[in-house]
């Protein structure tokens, strides 16, 4: 077939039921994104004929005689495109995976469309941005400030990647062409719990095209955690790469090596697997009850709390004593909430590329948070040295927690060490769904007492989370989740009982904001009740009662002494909800619906416990800029940028003239991952305290070189100051080199000791009572973010989270049926907001200056997703008079609560 | 996606060059949802795109709509002044859980085919009395109303090898005055009710309840109901069968049908018949 993409011509054939987007991608067009593969996201959008279509829906064959235009095409020559040029100046992207779709889109839309922009982006999904970033582009407004020297921290940098992303050009995992590439594709369980008997691979090996059926025969005997964190004894040794015993529908039972994606799919079609059923539980509490079907029959060195009792962790603390506490309280609320499972949607599903390289050594190119756990963790599972493995990524497509995991290397790095091919192993969105993680769900019943005078008596919380098959991030979900949401009060008397149960169903893991907008919802929907109880505006009852500076924050446990209050900026942060909503600003609501205010407040620790580590290496350039390496990842939490930063300010360099790689244990040290929301206040640190480094010995050598005194030399962007004599560095450069100084240096953090962070959020709502839909009339939240490096940038990771956070709270969940299987693995049923979902949230900032992140700076990426779902349950019940105790707050459950209560 | 399953194409120009059906087949139109869930059954697709039918045929019968006539291409139909219901075309491609993108490939019959109950295509037609115009196998031909048509979640009246030709809507029933009522839980969402009222020149009313059932349901009276009335007509006839997954839960569906019933009746009963 003849056809032309990009103004090229192509005369290739394309295979008979082959899409569009996979066509063009083999023809190395890598910037058609595969979002969904369904044509829900939109990041697959092409031009056909000039006419955007997403290329995933369309039959390849029926490009024969046509035009293709593709991200890579849309640039004239070295001229961006208006609307290119248009998200470069607004920054309308974080992640930058569904930006070549959302460009394609916005640049076909007519005035008529771009003027109702919630229906002519429908088609298009963004996870990170909360899209007003996006309309910005596409209003034409500017929000980036130029880089140059002396604007580094402070200043709205833009993020360096921006001229890949917005062209295609920026390589996400997949966006490689190798040679001789095989595909990997798993085959999955059908049953919620069973035992292999046997698997039958001879259909399957005659398929053309297969190299290798693997299953647990072939997986080394060593029990793991998907999950990574620093010290691996965090999480239980449960997993297997590939088990004999499969404990949900989905569990991957074998993986398919082949010379394309079809024969491997072929070759799973044709295994034939023998099963012996074994009995499942997929209630958490019923899991742990005397006679419930046991998940794990593993020893104390699984680190399993009690796996008799399918108990993954269990954990109790208490200080004063409740019952006193209640005894004295003049009211009471007390109720049990629920909060779904919901899953984190990231554009770019899970992935990755491994293969042998000629030294035998193993290289995994993934899609991952944590490159540097990772090797480690394949070396332990694989039984190699750490220096023959080597994990690294390039641009990831968003995160969310999602990708703390090993859920994709593993399988990658058996088929590579197998078969010794290059090996890529690609989720489709249906496994993101399946056979990924999810949030934890969670049960919780909260007991709040107070007096009359706004005093609180007493708290008492009883949390079963439910880990799924797999008890990663278990533990420490259930632990976090237990800690800032309480310790945030001060009140007397606390009780916690924490439970994670493992139940037969998908597991859960690493989820933004890690357990707290769990139980946040139930601790501050009670906090709003018990203020309505006795009769105190709820914002005013919290202000009384939250921790200040220097007062023991106490939850779970008493905290520990490596959190300190770094700054505080929590009074400052209700402060300023108060004052936005008082000044009554925000759309008008429809005529006949109900108005509500509601807010809620969250607490977060910077840093993860247990040492969290970065190291960076910066060097001077020969042409007198400079380079480093930074171990923490990008997937669009703007993290680079702020690094870039970080060094332009100590360096007193352009921004522009910090050249960086990362995330590659090839560049050596160590990095615990991007995780935490350590990317800005842990690596930053190390890069802070590389580039001071670099600078003190570039200043010693100018000093020596020039005579002048030390203290009367400086940095200028390319050259240092001496005492008023110009000395530009790539001069430096030479002189260094030819006395064989060494001009680089390294800096390192280890994340100890932690400050607190926080955030408040204020809705306004409108609620039709006939027919229980909500409209949010205002939306604001003021953050203590400490010094705040990137004011754009920042603003931007608020609005991204209080997005996402608003499809928890309004639209996801995943639903699993009565034998344990996923019933809307899509983004079609299981809906993430689209851009008429999200209203504009105007982003307050504390002015506070924390004593231990980089320039003052706290982190600020998970949290702001966390107050959201209970502010806008406590607006909705001020509007409707209906307590909401679960998740999500949909039309239809708004409307049973409205018809209950008459 | 990629359908791997499918080892042949079959593009005919014209009817003759159908090949008899056979299992593994499927006819390809729009290919919006055949390209959008992995087909492991499938081996052979039949594309109707290079049968050449005229989209849109606007006779002083009404108007004629192929099977393959595109969302975009009915959106885009300049309708003669006397069609008062022509707005219906609009707000029926706006119910849409697609986008404009997904109008440029999807098809007004693949949309009856998939005979979801979100179908808008299913409540324009079934509002204005379309017909259904179906070739059989063997080079017959029948005709449905697709009231009928469609006989439940994702079940019509398509036996193995029939292709949908054509959809009919009369004169008399795109002159009639209508009114449009939808929701869904999500902003320009998935319907979960889509209501269309009609009433014609001599007060006749018709009620069509989609999306919040299983299949397409329609109440007719010679004039307005009371709300009364019309309330125990519907719910004597669905019988509590109202559609249950997760856009929308089945009391909801039926306060919302009920809800916007009541609208559509005082709507229309408003200035001259």
């Amino acid at each position: 077939m003849i056809f032309k993409i990009n103004g090229r011509d192509f005369e290739e054939q394309p295979a008979p039921g082959q899409c569009l987007r996979t066509f063009l991608r083999q023809l190395g067009h890598f910037g058609v994104k595969k979002g969904c593969d369904a044509g829900d996201c939109g990041a697959c959008t092409v031009y056909l004929d000039g006419e955007p279509v997403h290329s995933c829906l369309v039959p390849a064959f029926r490009a024969d005689g046509h035009e293709v235009t593709t991200i890579e095409g849309l640039a004239n020559g070295s001229e961006l495109h208006p609307m290119q040029q248009a998200f470069l100046d607004a920054q309308g992207y974080q992640c930058g995976f569904c930006t070549a779709g959302m460009i394609l889109t916005a640049a076909a839309l007519n005035q008529e469309q771009k003027a109702d922009l919630g229906r002519a982006l429908k088609g298009n999904l963004c996870r990170c941005t909360g899209y007003r970033s996006i309309e910005d582009a596409i209003a034409g407004r500017h929000d980036v400030s130029e880089a140059k020297a002396g604007c580094g921290v402070g200043h709205n940098v833009p993020a360096p990647a921006g001229p890949d992303v917005v062209t295609g050009k920026a390589r996400f995992t997949l966006d490689v062409a190798i040679d001789g590439l095989h595909h990997i594709k798993l085959a999955r369980s059908p049953h919620a719990h069973a035992r292999i008997v046997s698997i039958d691979k001879t259909a399957a090996l005659t398929v053309p095209g297969v190299v290798a059926v693997l299953t647990h025969e072939d997986a080394p005997a060593t029990l793991y955690s998907s999950a990574r964190h620093e010290s691996r004894e965090t999480d239980p040794d449960d997993t297997r790469v590939l088990d004999d015993v499969v404990r949900f529908i989905g569990q991957r039972v074998a993986a398919v090596v082949a010379t394309s994606e079809a024969a491997a799919e072929e070759g799973c079609r044709r295994l034939k697997v023998d099963y012996e059923i074994l009995p499942a539980v997929f209630d958490p509490e019923a899991a742990i009850r005397p006679g419930a079907p046991r998940l794990h029959d593993k020893g104390p060195e699984a680190r399993i709390h009690d796996a008799s009792r399918n108990l993954v962790a269990e954990m109790h603390g208490a200080t004063g004593n409740v019952g006193q506490g209640f005894a004295a309280a003049d009211a009471i609320h007390e109720g049990t909430y629920f909060v779904p499972r919901v899953q984190h949607a990231h554009l770019e599903t899970l992935c990755a590329i491994a293969w042998i390289d000629e030294s035998g050594r193993l290289n995994v190119r993934s899609s991952t948070q944590v490159p540097f756990l990772t090797r480690l963790e394949l070396a332990h599972v694989f039984g190699l040295e750490p220096d023959k493995v080597r994990v690294f990524c390039e641009r990831v497509g968003g995160g969310f927690g999602a990708k703390q995991e090993m859920l994709t290397e593993d399988i990658a790095a058996l088929a590579a060490l197998k078969t010794g091919k290059p090996v890529q192993l690609e989720f489709t969105r249906e496994e993101q769904f399946t056979g990924a993680t999810t949030r934890h769900p969670m049960k919780v019943a909260i007991k709040i007492g107070a007096k009359r005078d706004g005093t609180l008596t007493a708290m008492q919380m009883h949390v079963v989370s439910n880990t799924g098959a797999y008890g990663n991030h278990g533990m420490p979900v259930l632990e976090h989740a237990c800690s800032e949401s309480v310790s945030v009060y001060r009140c007397a008397n606390k009780k916690i009982d924490g439970y994670a149960a493992y139940t037969n169903t998908v597991p859960a893991g690493a989820f933004r904001g890690y357990g707290l907008p769990q139980t946040s919802f139930a601790v501050e929907s009670a906090m709003d009740e018990v203020a309505r109880l006795i009769g105190m505006d709820a914002l005013e009852f919290r202000r009384l009662n939250v921790v200040r500076k220097g007062e023991p924050m106490i939850g779970l446990h008493v905290s520990p002494d490596d959190v300190i209050y770094g700054s505080y900026g929590l009074d400052q942060c209700l402060d300023l909800v108060q004052a936005a909503l008082l000044r009554g600003d925000g759309d008008e609501a429809p005529t006949g619906w109900a108005v509500g205010e509601g807010t809620a407040l969250t607490m977060i620790d910077t840093v993860p416990p247990g040492g969290h580590f970065s190291d960076t290496y910066i060097w001077l350039e020969a042409d007198g800029t400079y380079n480093m390496t930074i171990g923490t990842a990008e997937f669009g939490n703007g993290t680079s940028t702020v690094h870039r930063q970080i060094a332009a300010s100590v360096l007193n360099a352009s921004p522009r003239d910090i050249a960086f790689t990362q995330s590659d244990t090839d560049h050596g040290g160590h990095d615990t991952g991007a995780y935490g929301s350590t990317g800005t206040v842990v690596a930053g640190r190390a890069t802070q305290r590389a580039a001071e480094a670099l600078r003190d010995k570039i200043l010693d050598f100018a000093a020596a070189q020039s005579g002048v005194d030390r203290a009367q030399c400086r940095l200028a962007g390319n050259a240092v100051d001496c005492d008023g004599k110009s000395m530009a560095l790539s001069e430096l450069f030479r002189i260094a080199e030819a006395f064989v100084v060494d001009l680089s240096a390294h800096g390192k953090s280890n994340g100890i000791p932690r400050s607190v962070a926080f955030n408040v959020h204020g809705f306004r709502v409108a609620v039709n009572l006939a027919t229980g839909e909500v409209k949010i009339l205002k939306s604001v939240q003021a953050a203590d973010a400490g010094f705040v490096i990137n004011p754009m940038q920042c603003r931007a990771q608020v609005e991204g989270g209080v997005a996402q956070a608003l499809g928890a709270a309004m639209l996801e969940e995943v639903v699993i049926d009565g034998e344990g299987r996923v019933t809307n693995p899509a983004l079609r049923h299981y809906r993430i907001p689209a851009f008429a979902d999200v209203p504009h949230t105007e982003v307050l900032f504390a002015r506070t200056s924390d004593e231990l992140g980089p320039f003052g700076a706290k982190s600020m990426s998970e949290s702001p997703y966390n107050p959201v779902a209970a502010a806008l349950a406590n607006a909705i019940r001020a509007a409707t008079g209906v307590r909401s105790f679960s998740l999500p707050l949909r039309a239809d459950r708004i409307h049973a609560g409205i018809t209950a209560a008459g | 996606m990629d359908l791997n399953t499918v080892t042949q194409i079959v593009r005919p120009a014209g009817r003759e060059e159908i090949p008899a059906w056979r299992d593994g087949d499927a006819y390809l139109a729009g290919g919006s949802w055949l390209f959008s869930e992995p087909q492991d059954r499938l081996t052979r697709l039949i594309d109707l795109s290079t049968l050449g039918w005229e989209p849109l045929r606007v006779s002083d019968a009404g108007l004629e709509i192929a099977a393959t006539c595109t969302i975009a291409q009915l959106d885009g139909l300049a309708a003669p002044p006397a069609w008062t219901a022509a707005p219906l075309i609009g707000q029926c491609c706006r119910a849409f859980l697609a986008s404009f993108k997904i109008w440029n490939v999807s098809t007004v019959g693949g949309n009856l085919c998939m005979s979801l109950p979100a179908g808008p295509m299913i409540s324009l037609t079934t509002a204005l009395d379309g017909e259904l115009v179906i070739w059989t196998a063997g080079g017959g031909e029948r005709r449905v109303p697709v009231l009928n048509f469609v006989t439940g979640n994702n079940r019509n009246d398509l036996r193995p090898g029939e292709i949908v030709r054509a959809i009919h809507l009369s004169r008399a029933a795109l002159t009639r005055r209508t009114a449009f009522r939808q929701i869904s839980l999500q902003n320009v969402g998935r319907s979960a009710a889509l209501i269309i009222g009609t009433r014609d020149a001599n007060g006749a009313f018709v009620l069509t309840v989609t999306a919040s059932t299983p299949r397409p349901y329609q109440f007719r009276f010679d004039a307005l109901p009371s709300a009364g009335d019309l309330t125990a007509r519907i719910d004597a006839t669905i019988d509590g069968t109202w559609f249950d997954d997760i856009h929308g839960l089945p009391a909801w569906r039926r306060a919302m049908t009920l809800h916007f019933a009541r609208e559509i009746v005082a709507e229309l009963g408003g200035g001259a018949p």
